[in-house]
């Protein structure tokens, strides 16, 4: 490759960059004042692009008309920004961490069904912008116009985002409220007012990079979802809050991905290196080897460390009769067969591998205080591991067997995650599992690649679905008893200690991360085992397996159900699997459905269903 | 004790009416497919499913019973497609299964109709492993595949006598094995061809770099398997940068309408294409489809409705060859069952269950602000299967 040649690829990568930042800055915005975990950017920007796309085509006024529509769908979208704080997320600022997750997730898939009933499911190539539909001619090779406008307008608006910050009252006091949110509100600070005007910024800036986006890409319905990961990656390696470093990050990302494509494939020794296979991960490895260097990100701060104040739960094992209970409702769900149809089994055993899937997820977070961004990881480890092991073994010992797979991947994963906190440690997961589901999408003669494997027969014992049906149902009871066994085990009060006063739980000699480490394991061996379960059940499997919205489900399982109460986690997994299901079947726009019963669910009950409810008993 | 026991029994009744009530008269088509993963190409051919559906109620149903679509999502993935399919045939009572989009999950369906011996008709999935290295009893289907499409473009290719060829994939089943079955045909017919390769992640290309590296790699002649978002972004950046000046380009699927037509008047004229010409067909056959099409729906066809069409029409055809819905003569009645089209009359081969319908192969040119195909023809697919030896050496036994 010739210098020119690399030297144009760095401006592609640049071009590529500028328009990364262009989404994350709003991200970063928002995310480093309010903590959320907006879902819903990429569904935001992805708005921002067919808004522009109509109003382009409506207002005829050659280059300003052009311009104008650009900037207007940006508001229009800030509008809609502040629109969903006021209506939703305002509703659940004092709700336990992370539960505005789960809200902006019933608003992706609400806005994903609005824009396909208005625009329709046909692509939106808008016009290209006027006057900068050519290219220039650099050292011999045409580079696009427009690609030369993005790189320049990327460190404007970073300039005029950090003037805003840094020059007006209004910015310092967003600045304030990302340093200590509790801080600032009690030294007078109107949040009430802060936060939608941040969501205005922060979603206008979606909403402009989607319009700018449409002279390079058709308006979509996947583009809420290629980029939300994207966006999350940039502004946490960059450090949360910090616009500087979510710029850093957008370059880094950017022109890597371009050097990855212009690299090509290298042959050392026997080894075939296919870099723009790469691509596909490429921001993930970027980040997991930034947190594991810095574990703020580029430029971000060590977070105060204001412990997040907990409920008391988990303090008293329950009693003999919730035991005799749960005995009791397995019992009876073991004799459905007798009563209930075939779907119906079929749909129960799918409740019970995520039930379990779901309880893995809560032992982290719930007791372990850390929440994970690619919890399907260790469902997809189990998986692939029993499908392959049942190619040489008897079922029963790859059942058995594959788990372990899964809790190898989470010993790799969790001695680096446990060296983070908060938000940086679920993303590094999110990072690993994006890397796992890399690697089973590339490697064709192991995993199938894109295929995935099929044929997974249980043995011949287990093949009726009855039987199988209650092996699954006995195998999730069994672990999920022992997980809430050690829960409330000495190991169990050491996470808690660890996860609610790191200090004190090491002053009284217990290793945290050590602790921590093992939480991990266990996790990814039980979520192994419901992995193990899920291949025998369906007899085929893919990488959405191990994919983010596996992830995203367990989360919204755990969340929906109540992070703080043993019980919640598995009546979300159920609500939502039969959900999923049964919603589903009886009308077209699914998703709006079920986006809005979870909406409505987050807001009646902000302790999570099982967690809302024993309020109420309470009272 | 007692009471226990029948309180018991009762909820599970109740849990269970819904089931009960499905029980009924209607010969049961189940549909599974992606719609809301692939709305593009999926609702047109819904609509070509339910114009099938309602021609043949017309016609007095099947074995004199009236014929029911059951339509359902299968979210995109192997897991719920399994579940889906499940619910399908043991709540619905599906006499056939339809449908499928993606490779995983087009195989994903056919291992279990082999597992559960229920006849599947995969319309849509276009990998060549489901009626070959994946084949089964139960599982046909009715689009050419990708090797046969590729197939279908080189003649014209191996025509120019271009030595070395850039290909661009997304880098998944469909285009690595178009990947594949191009370098394999090419080289059999042209000595000293050589390939630069780039796979993109689907539905995420990087194109400036892509073009460029491209562009880098000074090909004679392109190969490109992308669609929907990523041939869109490819075809701009190339255009700007002037990737296609002097180099053939040939994209497989770039002529259905459903990725040619955001194009408008960007379509890349020139470019060697397989696809759906459909305001150009005049056989009688397609020429009565399109007008009962764009009655019912005051909308032109895409692929997907002729996909849609023909699956239906497919499963009709089985049901009135077998006089029965029973699975194993259904099957039986599928082995070299002809069907009429709108493209035609096709044939499922016995020898391994794939049928003949062909595709359009023709060039992009631009006509009143949209790209259209000019100088097609019709390619059957019967003329681009491999030879029954390598058929019986790749496909497992029944």
């Amino acid at each position: 490759m010739s210098l020119s040649a690399l030297l144009i690829q760095l401006i592609n990568g640049l071009a590529g960059a500028s328009s990364l930042f262009l989404v994350s800055a709003g991200l970063s915005l928002i995310f480093g004042v309010t903590r959320i975990v907006n879902l819903a950017h990429g569904s935001l920007m992805m708005l921002g692009a067919y808004i522009a796309y109509s109003l382009i085509a409506r207002i005829d006024g050659g280059i300003p008309g052009y311009w104008a529509a650009v900037v207007l769908a940006a508001l229009g979208v800030g509008l809609a920004g502040v629109i969903i704080e006021r209506l939703l997320l305002r509703r659940l600022y004092g709700a336990p961490e992370m539960l505005q997750l789960i809200a902006t997730f019933g608003i992706v898939l609400i806005v994903k069904d609005v824009v396909l009933s208005i625009w329709g499911a046909e692509d939106l190539l808008g016009p290209r912008a006027p006057g900068l539909d050519g290219a220039v001619e650099i050292m011999g090779r045409a580079v696009p116009q427009y690609d030369l406008l993005l790189i320049a307008l990327a460190p404007l608006v970073l300039i005029a985002l950090t003037l805003l910050l840094e020059r007006t009252r209004w910015g310092v006091l967003v600045r304030a409220a990302t340093e200590d949110r509790e801080m600032t509100a009690a030294l007078g600070v109107n949040q009430a007012w802060l936060f939608p005007a941040v969501f205005f910024v922060g979603a206008s800036l979606a909403g402009l990079a989607g319009a700018l986006a449409l002279p390079r890409e058709p308006a979509n319905l996947d583009m809420d979802l290629v980029v939300i990961a994207d966006v999350f990656v940039v502004t946490v390696v960059g450090g949360l809050g910090s616009i500087r470093g979510a710029f850093i990050a957008a370059l880094i990302i950017g022109v890597v991905k371009a050097l990855c494509i212009a690299i090509g494939s290298v042959s050392v020794w026997q080894l075939t290196i296919s870099f723009p296979k790469l691509t596909l991960v490429a921001e993930f490895v970027v980040m997991a080897v930034v947190l594991a260097v810095r574990p703020w990100g580029l430029l971000g701060k060590p977070l105060s460390m204001t412990a997040t104040p907990q409920p008391r739960a988990f303090q008293r094992a329950p009693g003999r009769r919730f035991a005799v209970c749960a005995a009791l409702a397995v019992l009876l769900l073991a004799g459905a067969p007798l009563m209930v149809d075939a779907y119906s089994i079929v749909l129960l055993t799918d409740i019970a591998v995520f039930v379990l899937f779901a309880a893995s997820l809560h032992f982290l977070m719930g007791p372990g205080g850390m929440v994970s961004f690619g919890h399907a990881a260790y469902l997809g480890l189990g998986a692939y591991a029993a499908a392959l092991l049942a190619r040489s073994l008897p079922m029963e010992v790859a059942l058995i067997a594959a788990p372990i797979a899964a809790a190898a991947g989470a010993l790799v994963c969790g001695w680096f995650s446990v060296r983070l906190s908060g938000v940086y440690l679920a993303m590094l997961t999110l990072a690993f599992a994006q890397i796992a589901w890399s690697v089973v999408f590339q490697w064709d003669s192991v995993t199938g690649g894109s295929n995935g494997l099929f044929g997974i027969r249980p043995a011949l014992w287990l093949s009726d679905r009855n039987a199988y049906y209650v092996l699954a149902l006995v195998v999730a009871a069994a672990a999920v008893a022992s997980l809430w066994r050690m829960i409330f085990s000495p190991f169990g009060y050491a996470l808690r200690a660890a996860r609610d006063s790191p200090l004190r739980a090491s002053a009284v000699g217990i290793d945290v991360r050590s602790v921590q480490w093992q939480a991990f394991v266990i996790a990814g061996l039980f979520a192994g085992i419901a992995g193990a379960l899920y291949a025998f059940s369906k007899g085929s499997i893919s990488p959405e397996v191990l994919a983010i919205p596996r992830s995203v489900d367990a989360l919204v399982m755990v969340l929906l159900g109540g992070v703080q109460t043993l019980v919640g986690p598995l009546a979300g997994a159920a609500l939502l699997t039969w959900l999923q299901d049964s919603v589903a079947r009886h009308t077209e726009y699914w998703r709006t459905v079920v986006g809005a019963i979870v909406l409505l669910l987050v807001l009646a009950f902000p302790q999570g269903l099982v967690g809302g409810i024993r309020q109420m008993r309470r009272k | 004790m007692r009471r226990a026991w029948n309180a018991w029994r009762w909820l599970w009744i109740v849990l269970a009416i819904p089931a009960t009530m499905a029980a009924g008269q209607p010969i049961k088509l189940g549909e599974l497919n992606s719609y809301k993963t692939f709305p593009a190409f999926l609702e047109p051919y819904r609509k070509g499913m339910e114009l099938a559906i309602e021609e043949i109620n017309r016609g007095g149903g099947l074995l004199g019973r009236q014929v029911e679509l059951i339509i359902r999502d299968d979210n995109g993935n192997a897991g719920d497609a399994v579940r889906v399919a499940e619910e399908l045939i043991t709540r619905e009572k599906a006499d056939i299964l339809i449908g499928t989009f993606s490779s995983a999950v087009g195989l994903a369906v056919a291992d279990l109709a082999k597992q559960r011996k229920v006849l599947f008709i995969a319309s849509e999935p276009l990998t060549d492993k489901i009626v070959w290295e994946n084949g089964n009893r139960y599982t046909f289907r009715l689009r050419p595949s990708t090797y046969m499409q590729t197939a279908m473009l080189i003649p014209d290719a191996a025509k120019l006598g271009k030595r070395r060829w850039a290909i661009v994939y997304p880098d998944y089943e469909y285009g690595k094995s178009a990947t594949a079955a191009f370098k394999q045909q090419m080289i059999a017919l042209q000595a000293g061809v050589e390939f630069v390769e780039i796979g993109v992640p689907l539905g995420k290309i990087d194109a400036g770099p892509v073009v460029q590296a491209m562009q880098d790699a000074k090909p004679d002649a392109i190969f490109s398997s992308l669609f929907a978002v990523d041939l869109a972004k490819f075809v701009r950046e190339g255009e700007v940068r002037g990737l296609f000046k002097g180099r053939p380009v040939f994209n497989l699927l770039g002529g259905e309408p459903e990725y040619l037509d955001p194009l408008k008047d960007e379509a890349p004229a020139g470019w060697y294409v397989t696809g759906y010409p459909w305001s150009a067909i005049a056989t009688p056959e397609h020429k009565r489809f399109l007008d009962a099409y764009q009655g019912k729906y005051k909308d032109y066809p895409r692929q997907g409705s002729v996909v849609g069409y023909s699956a239906v029409m497919s499963a009709a055809a089985a049901i009135r060859k077998a006089r029965s819905t029973s699975t194993e003569k259904l099957v039986d009645a599928m082995q070299g069952l002809a069907v009429d089209t709108p493209f035609g009359r096709v044939t499922y081969r016995p020898i391994d269950h794939q049928s003949t319908m062909g595709a359009y192969v023709g060039r992009i040119a631009v006509k009143d602000g949209k790209g259209v195909m000019v100088d097609w023809k019709y390619a059957d697919g019967k003329d681009y299967l491999p030879t029954d030896d390598w058929v019986r050496a790749h496909r497992p036994p029944n």
